[in-house]
């Protein structure tokens, strides 16, 4: 944890920057106060218990603790390999792992379904085996994992980065292996810059909208996540949108304040 | 960034200068080249008198373009701008309040809750179209279709609009009135209806899905089958006597800022030329 210079302290009232700073504060602050303000805490609760948003509410949380939990096994090789070994086309694997970050949602759904639909390059051999993709719980995970693993990947890759290679060195001097060295020196330096980025991974799945509607399909129970069931709650049932809008505000809002508060470590994009 | 490499003055001048130079082109490209594309004058606001919002349900996508390119071929300087949805998204928006001059439902469920937002004056809609159902299923027909009851076969993936989109609830209706016909007995509509693996929201995805292969079957309107399609799906009939007659209405809105350009809109769809573009495109013509 590093210590950011503090500048002298300015009265805000007389600080120019505090003034130029609101128009986006407040354009940032005021749909989520409208969104609360609509959404009366006695209907909140109430509808709490209405099943299509209990099945919505289950169905996000099911998946995108999956999808977190895929996403640090599969992602903290290649944030290792991205902090510490040099390769030619490093750049390159580098920016693919950003790519989901940039790339619309829709088009991370239409290719997903290029790829893993039923005629998709992969998706014909696995459903000449007998398994289907589209349209299940696993195609959400799919979803999510690809538009969310990079937010995992780039803090895990920052918190290896972080450690200095003296110490894993003089761990592997004394005999420890790989293994050991990952976990009794890696491990424990770099915990926080994982759990944040696993954090952010897992707000970002929780909220994945585009690429679940066109390659998972929407069906209640199975693939209509929260963000589908605001999208179509909109035209059927305003009061359920908005009872799942909070819940999801809540629970970015809750992220957030881990990562930042508890963890005590500010989320860089880099 | 781990690892900046440092680098002469004269190599990073080099660099912005060709960083700066794709800019440059990158945004020149993207105003050139839909510029270029477009047949027509540049639609800037200097060049148009006129632009006239048409919401028009999913399913009238291919032939209001075509009466929209007539509309404007008749009144030069107006631009015809068409959104295209699921006409209960079409809905909500103008209960929201969106700007519009032209509601196009396919429904007329979707016509009353935006009149009941205030947005059609009482008794101004009328039906300019009708529509009927088909069953489609991808070219090589991987469930093996022959017959509608084919379609509650066990494992046959069906996509479905959503029950909010008109040809949802008209396909909850077809369901319906089989279960009161003996050829299919009470519990077809049940096992069609657990075959389904997605509500759509519009026509045209459960179209794409079915396209693509990702349905087995997907139930929409015989006007969305057409010349483009037709090598790629096939088709099962739904006779007359199950198959709901699926109502258009048109509607100007009433706070439309262009009265008399909607209204020409509207006189151009239900005037015969307007009635033998709906036709060709598969459309039924109002008795």
């Amino acid at each position: 944890m590093s210590e950011r210079p503090r500048a002298a302290p300015v009265a805000w009232r007389r600080d120019p920057w505090w003034a130029l700073s609101l128009p986006l504060l407040v354009f940032l602050a005021l749909p989520l106060v409208a969104l609360l303000v609509r959404t009366p805490p006695a209907r909140l609760v109430a509808n709490l218990t209405d099943p299509g948003v209990l099945q919505a509410v289950t169905l996000s949380l099911a998946t995108t603790v999956a999808t977190t939990a895929a996403i640090v096994l599969v992602g903290t090789p290649v944030a290792f390999t991205l902090a510490r070994r040099r390769f030619p086309g490093r750049r390159l694997v580098d920016t693919l792992v950003d790519l989901p970050l940039v790339l619309p949602p829709a088009v991370a759904g239409v290719a997903l379904l290029m790829a893993f639909g039923r005629r998709g390059i992969l998706g014909g051999w696995l459903g000449s085996l007998g398994i289907e993709i589209a349209f299940t719980p696993i195609a959400v995970v799919l979803a999510q994992t690809f538009v969310a693993a990079p937010f995992y990947v780039k803090a895990a890759s920052v918190g290896f980065a972080g450690i200095e290679p003296e110490l894993e060195q003089a761990a592997a001097l004394d005999g420890a292996s790989v293994w050991q060295v990952f976990r009794h020196v890696t491990l424990p330096l770099a915990w926080t810059g994982l759990l944040s980025g696993a954090m952010m991974a897992w707000a970002r799945a929780l909220g994945e909208f585009g690429a679940t509607i066109i390659f998972a399909g929407n069906y209640p129970g199975r693939t209509q996540t929260m963000p589908l069931a605001i999208y179509v709650g909109f035209e059927l049932d305003l009061d359920a949108a908005l009872t799942l809008a909070v819940i999801l505000v809540g629970c970015s809002f809750i992220a957030l304040m881990v990562v930042k508060g508890f963890l005590r470590r500010d989320v860089e994009m880099t | 960034m781990m690892g900046m490499d440092r680098q002469s003055p004269a190599r990073t001048r080099k660099k912005r200068t060709w960083a700066a130079s794709v800019l440059a082109l990158a945004a020149f490209a993207s105003v050139l080249v839909p510029w270029a594309m477009s047949s027509r004058l540049p639609d800037l606001p200097m060049t148009r008198q006129a632009t006239l919002v048409v919401l028009a349900a999913a399913s009238l996508s291919e032939v209001f373009a075509e009466i929209g390119q007539r509309f404007e071929a008749e009144h030069p300087g107006v631009a015809v701008l068409l959104n295209l949805a699921g006409s209960q998204q079409l809905a909500q928006q103008l209960a929201q309040g969106a700007p519009a001059d032209v509601f196009a439902s396919a429904d007329e469920k979707q016509m009353g809750i935006a009149a009941q937002a205030g947005r059609i004056a009482a008794g101004s809609s009328q039906p300019f179209a009708h529509n009927r159902l088909v069953v489609i299923y991808p070219q090589d027909n991987p469930a093996g279709l022959e017959k509608l009851q084919d379609l509650a076969k066990p494992g046959l993936r069906l996509v479905l609009a959503a029950s909010e989109a008109p040809v949802g609830r008209y396909s909850l209706v077809f369901l319906d009135r089989t279960s009161q016909t003996p050829a299919f007995g009470p519990d077809y509509a049940a096992a069609v209806l657990g075959n389904v693996v997605s509500y759509e929201q519009t026509v045209k995805a459960v179209l794409a899905k079915v396209q693509l292969g990702e349905g087995d079957a997907g139930i929409v309107y015989v006007s969305d089958v057409n010349a483009g399609n037709a090598g790629l799906i096939g088709i099962l009939e739904i006779p007359d006597s199950l198959n709901p007659a699926a109502t258009y209405l048109l509607a100007p809105i009433s706070d439309s800022a262009e009265h008399e350009l909607a209204q020409a809109f509207i006189r151009l769809v239900l005037s015969p030329d307007g009635q033998e573009i709906l036709a060709r495109h598969g459309f039924l013509p109002i008795k």
